[in-house]
C-alpha cells in the first residue's frame, strides 16, 4: 500500500460519493510516506513546477486567461507577483490567438507555456496545434520550430461538468506527429512530468486531471526534478492481465485490481504517462507476460487512444494473446451532462471486463 | 503596455450613470389615472445613444402603462428566477455549470419589445432570461436547471444550453463566440426567404475578443445579411475587466465598416429603441452592432463570488443608481400608475409563482437513461453502450 500512495496521492474523503477512494485504509498512515518533501494537491504540484520553470529558465514565460490571477484552478497563483507581468500574463479570450503566439515566442528560442482553460476549450486553437506548432521544424528543414512550446490543459470528468468541461480530447492530439501528449496521474508526477515538457525540444501538449486537482494529495520533493517522457511505468505488478491507462483513469483501475486480486486474479497496472511517441516496449513485455490486455480511458471508445494501443500490441504479440484485447472507455456518446458515471468507466465495468477476458 | 495599466479610478463612474435623467419625464397629456392601452406615455432614455457609421435613432420613446407594467413583471419575473437559481444550486439541486443574469434583465425584455417570434435570437451558456423573453415558461426553465425530463432540452442540455424552436431561440452555446457565425447562417436563411425576419446574435465583452466575432462581421456585411450582433457588455469575462483583454472596449465600433450604436443597457427602453432601430436598419442594409452597456451581479458562475476583481462598492453603486427593475418601479410610481404598495404584492405574486414552479419541477421525473444514447444521429445510429462482455448494446447500466 504504501507505494500505492506514492503513486496517486491521498485521496480526501470527500471523494468516496463519486469515486471510492481507493486507498482509504491507508491514508492516514503517515508514517509509509517518503520522508522528504511535504504533502500538496495537484494543482500545488503543477504550481511547484511552473514557479521553477520560470525561476531557472529567465527565457520562460507563463500566458492565457486569467493567469495572472492564478487561473480558475489555481495552478499560477502567486507566479505574477514572483516574476511580473511580463513573464506571467493574462490573454484574452482568443485561444487560436494564444497558441499561434505560443508558437511565435517560442519560435524566437523562449519557452512559452500556455494554459487552455479547460481542454474543451481548446478546440479553436486545434488549426494552430496541428498545423503551425506540429510542423513547423518539419517543413522549413529544421531551420525554425516551437519546441519550447508548452500547452497546458485541464481535461476529463469532474463530477457535474456536462458537455463542456468534461470532454478528455487527447487521441485527436495523438493522430499528429510533430507534438507530444503527456497526462500524468499524481501531484509527485505532474510537478517532473511538466518540468520534462517544459524542458523538452518539442512541443507538448499537457493534460491535467482536473478531478484530482484538489482531490490527489501526496509527498511531493521539493526540489527541481524532471521525470523522462516517452517512459512507461510499471505501477503495479501482476500476471494474469496487463491493464493500460493514464491520468485519473489510473486511479479507478486500480481500485478494478484491488477488487480482482481478492478473486485470485493478479493484475498488472502501466501508467503510460506520454501517450505520443509511446513506450511500446513496456506494454508489449508485460502482454507477453501476462497474455491479456485492458485498455481504460475516459474519452469515446471509437477512435480512442486505447484503439492505437490495442491495434500495436495485437501486432506485436498476436500469438501470446489469449483473449481479445478490452477496451473500457467513455461511451460513444457527446459527454453527458445526466448520467455521467453511466457514461464513465467505472470500477465495476473494468472489474467485469478483466474477469471476463481472464475467463475467456 | 496594456498588461501593466492600472484600473483607473473612473471606471466606477464610467459604470455608474445617475438614474435622475429617466425622471425628468415629460407628462403624459392624457390623465394619469386612466391606464388603457390608448393612453401614451413619452420620456427619454437614460442616456443619448453614441453612434459608429449611422445616425442614432431618437432618445425620445413612447410607451404604454400597459407595456411599461409588463417591463416590471417580466424583469422581476427574471429577477427572482436567477436567485432561486442560486438558492438551489447552494442546496444542490442544481448541479454543474450555472450563469446568472441578474442585473442584465432590460437587455432581454427591450429586445423582446421591439421584435417578433419570427425573428431569431442566439446566445452563449448565460441564457435563462433570454428563454423567458423567447416565451418559455419558468416550468421548463426550472426544470432543466435540474436536468429533469421536462426541461426544455428535456433535462440533456442544464443551465448552458437552454433552446426553445417555436420561440425562435437557438439557445444556449458553451464555446465563447461560436453562436456568433451561427448568427450570421440564421440571417443568411431568413434574408433568402424573404419574409423580413433578423436574428439577434448575443456575445459578451470578453467574446468580443475572439477571432470568430471578426470572421461574422466580415461575411454579415460581405452579404449585407440581416444579423443584429448583440455584445452584452457587462464589463468583466470571468475576472478580467474588459480594459485588460480589449485595446479598444468600444465594442459597438469594432466592427469598423459594420455600424454600431451605444446603448444603456441597463434601461429596457433604451434597449427597445435600439432593437426597433437595429431590426429596420439591418432589413435595409445589412449588420449593425448593439453594445448593451449592462452588468452582472452575481459572480460569473457559481463558483466565483464575484468580489475579487471588482469592489462592493462598485456593485452597489450600479445596484442603487442603475437597476433596470428600480428604474421602471421609479417611472410606474412617478406615473402614479400603481402604488408602492401595489408593487411590492406584484413582487410577491412573482415570487409565488417562482416557488411553484419550482415544487412542480422537482416532481419531473430524471431523464430516462436511455436518453443518453439519442439524440446523438438522427437515429442513434453508431451509439453503443458495450457491457463488459462487448457483445451487448446496453441502455441502462448497472
Ligand atoms: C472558447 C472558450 N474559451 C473559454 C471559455 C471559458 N469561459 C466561459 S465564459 C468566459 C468569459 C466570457 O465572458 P463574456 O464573453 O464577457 O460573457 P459573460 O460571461 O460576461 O456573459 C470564459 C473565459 C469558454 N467557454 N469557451
Ligand atoms: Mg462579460
Amino acid at each position: 500500500m504504501a507505494s500505492s500512495l506514492r503513486r496517486y496521492g491521498r485521496r480526501a474523503v470527500s471523494m468516496c460519493r463519486t469515486r471510492k477512494p481507493a486507498f482509504s485504509t491507508s491514508c492516514d498512515d503517515t508514517s509509509l510516506l517518503p520522508q522528504s518533501g511535504t504533502s500538496i494537491n495537484l494543482f500545488s504540484a503543477i504550481n511547484q513546477a511552473l514557479h521553477i520553470a520560470l525561476e531557472t529558465d529567465s527565457r520562460a514565460y507563463v500566458f492565457g486567461e486569467d493567469v495572472s490571477f492564478g487561473g480558475v484552478f489555481r495552478c499560477t497563483t502567486g507566479l505574477a507577483d514572483r516574476f511580473g507581468k511580463h513573464r506571467v500574463f493574462n490573454t484574452p479570450l482568443c485561444e487560436q490567438g494564444i497558441v499561434g503566439f505560443g508558437v511565435g515566442l517560442a519560435a524566437m528560442g523562449n519557452r512559452a507555456i500556455a494554459e487552455i482553460q479547460f481542454a474543451d476549450y481548446i478546440y479553436p486553437a486545434f488549426d494552430q496545434i496541428v498545423n503551425e506548432a506540429a510542423k513547423f521544424r518539419y517543413r522549413s528543414g529544421n531551420q525554425f520550430n516551437c519546441g519550447g512550446l508548452t500547452i497546458r490543459a485541464p481535461y476529463g470528468a469532474v463530477g457535474h461538468g456536462g458537455h463542456y468541461h468534461s470532454q478528455s480530447p487527447e487521441a485527436f492530439f495523438c493522430h499528429v506527429p510533430g507534438i507530444k501528449v503527456v497526462i500524468p496521474r499524481s501531484p509527485q508526477q505532474a510537478k517532473g512530468l511538466l518540468l520534462s515538457c517544459i524542458r523538452d525540444s518539442n512541443p507538448i501538449v499537457f493534460f491535467e486531471p482536473k478531478w484530482l486537482y484538489r482531490l490527489a494529495v501526496e509527498e511531493v520533493p521539493e526540489h527541481d526534478y524532471m521525470l523522462p517522457l516517452s517512459e512507461a511505468e510499471v505501477i503495479r505488478e501482476g500476471s494474469d492481465i496487463t491493464l493500460v491507462g493514464w491520468g485519473a483513469q489510473l486511479s479507478i483501475m486500480e481500485e478494478a485490481c484491488l477488487d480482482a486480486e481478492k478473486d485470485g486474479i493478479s493484475c498488472e497496472l502501466i501508467d503510460l504517462k506520454t501517450l505520443i511517441p509511446w513506450d511500446k516496449e513496456t506494454v508489449e513485455a508485460s502482454v507477453r507476460k501476462t497474455g491479456r490486455l485492458l485498455i481504460s480511458h475516459e474519452a469515446p471508445v471509437t477512435g480512442g487512444f486505447g484503439a492505437e494501443i490495442s491495434a500495436s500490441i495485437v501486432e506485436r504479440c498476436f500469438l501470446r494473446l489469449e483473449a481479445p484485447v478490452a477496451r473500457i472507455c467513455g461511451l460513444d456518446t457527446p459527454f453527458p451532462l445526466v448520467f455521467e458515471t453511466f457514461y464513465l468507466p467505472t470500477k465495476n465495468k473494468i472489474l467485469d471486463a478483466i474477469k471476463s477476458t481472464v475467463n475467456y | 503596455m496594456a498588461l501593466s495599466r492600472i484600473a483607473s479610478s473612473s471606471s466606477r463612474s464610467h459604470l455608474i450613470k445617475p438614474l435622475t435623467t429617466a425622471l425628468s419625464l415629460r407628462r403624459p397629456i392624457s390623465s394619469l389615472s386612466s391606464t388603457d392601452d390608448t393612453t401614451t406615455l413619452t420620456f427619454e432614455t437614460s442616456v443619448p445613444f453614441t453612434s459608429h457609421r449611422c445616425d442614432p435613432p431618437s432618445r425620445t420613446v413612447e410607451t404604454t402603462p400597459k407595456e411599461l407594467l409588463s417591463f416590471f413583471r417580466d424583469m422581476a419575473l427574471m429577477r427572482r428566477m436567477e436567485i432561486a437559481a442560486d438558492s438551489l444550486y447552494k442546496a444542490k439541486l442544481i448541479r454543474g455549470f450555472c450563469h446568472l443574469y441578474d442585473g442584465q434583465e432590460a437587455v432581454a425584455v427591450g429586445m423582446e419589445a421591439a421584435i417578433t417570434k419570427k425573428d431569431c435570437i442566439i446566445t452563449a451558456y448565460r441564457d435563462h432570461c433570454i428563454f423567458l423573453g423567447r416565451g418559455g415558461t419558468l416550468l421548463e426553465a426550472f426544470a432543466e436547471l435540474m436536468g429533469r425530463k421536462g426541461g426544455c432540452s428535456k433535462g440533456k442540455g442544464g443551465s448552458m444550453h437552454f433552446y426553445k424552436k417555436e420561440g425562435g431561440f437557438y439557445g444556449g452555446h458553451g464555446i465563447v463566440g461560436a453562436q456568433v457565425p451561427l448568427g450570421c447562417g440564421l440571417a443568411f436563411a431568413q434574408k433568402y426567404s424573404k419574409d423580413e425576419n433578423v436574428t439577434f446574435a448575443l456575445y459578451g465583452d470578453g467574446a468580443a475578443n475572439q477571432g470568430q466575432l471578426f470572421e461574422a462581421l466580415n461575411m454579415a456585411a460581405l452579404w449585407d445579411l440581416p444579423a443584429i450582433f448583440v455584445c452584452e457588455n457587462n464589463h468583466y469575462g470571468m475576472g478580467t475587466a474588459e480594459w485588460r483583454a480589449a485595446k479598444s472596449p468600444a465594442y459597438y465600433k469594432r466592427g469598423d465598416y459594420v455600424p454600431g450604436l451605444k446603448v444603456d443597457g441597463m434601461d429596457a427602453f433604451a434597449v427597445k429603441q435600439a432593437c426597433k432601430f437595429a431590426k429596420e436598419h439591418a432589413l435595409k442594409n445589412g449588420p449593425i452592432i448593439l453594445e448593451m452597456d449592462t452588468y452582472r451581479y452575481h459572480g460569473h458562475s457559481m463558483s466565483d463570488p464575484g468580489s475579487t476583481y471588482r469592489s462592493r462598492d462598485e456593485i452597489s453603486g450600479v445596484r442603487q443608481e442603475r437597476d433596470p427593475v428600480e428604474r421602471i418601479r421609479k417611472l410606474i410610481l412617478s406615473h402614479e400608475l400603481a402604488t408602492e404598495k401595489e408593487l411590492k404584492d406584484f413582487e410577491k405574486e412573482v415570487r409565488k409563482e417562482v416557488d411553484e414552479a419550482i415544487a412542480k419541477a422537482k416532481e419531473s421525473p430524471m431523464p430516462d437513461p436511455s436518453e443518453l444514447f439519442t439524440n446523438v444521429y438522427v437515429k442513434g445510429f453508431g451509439v453503443e453502450a458495450y457491457g463488459a462482455d462487448r457483445k451487448e448494446v446496453r441502455a441502462v447500466l448497472p
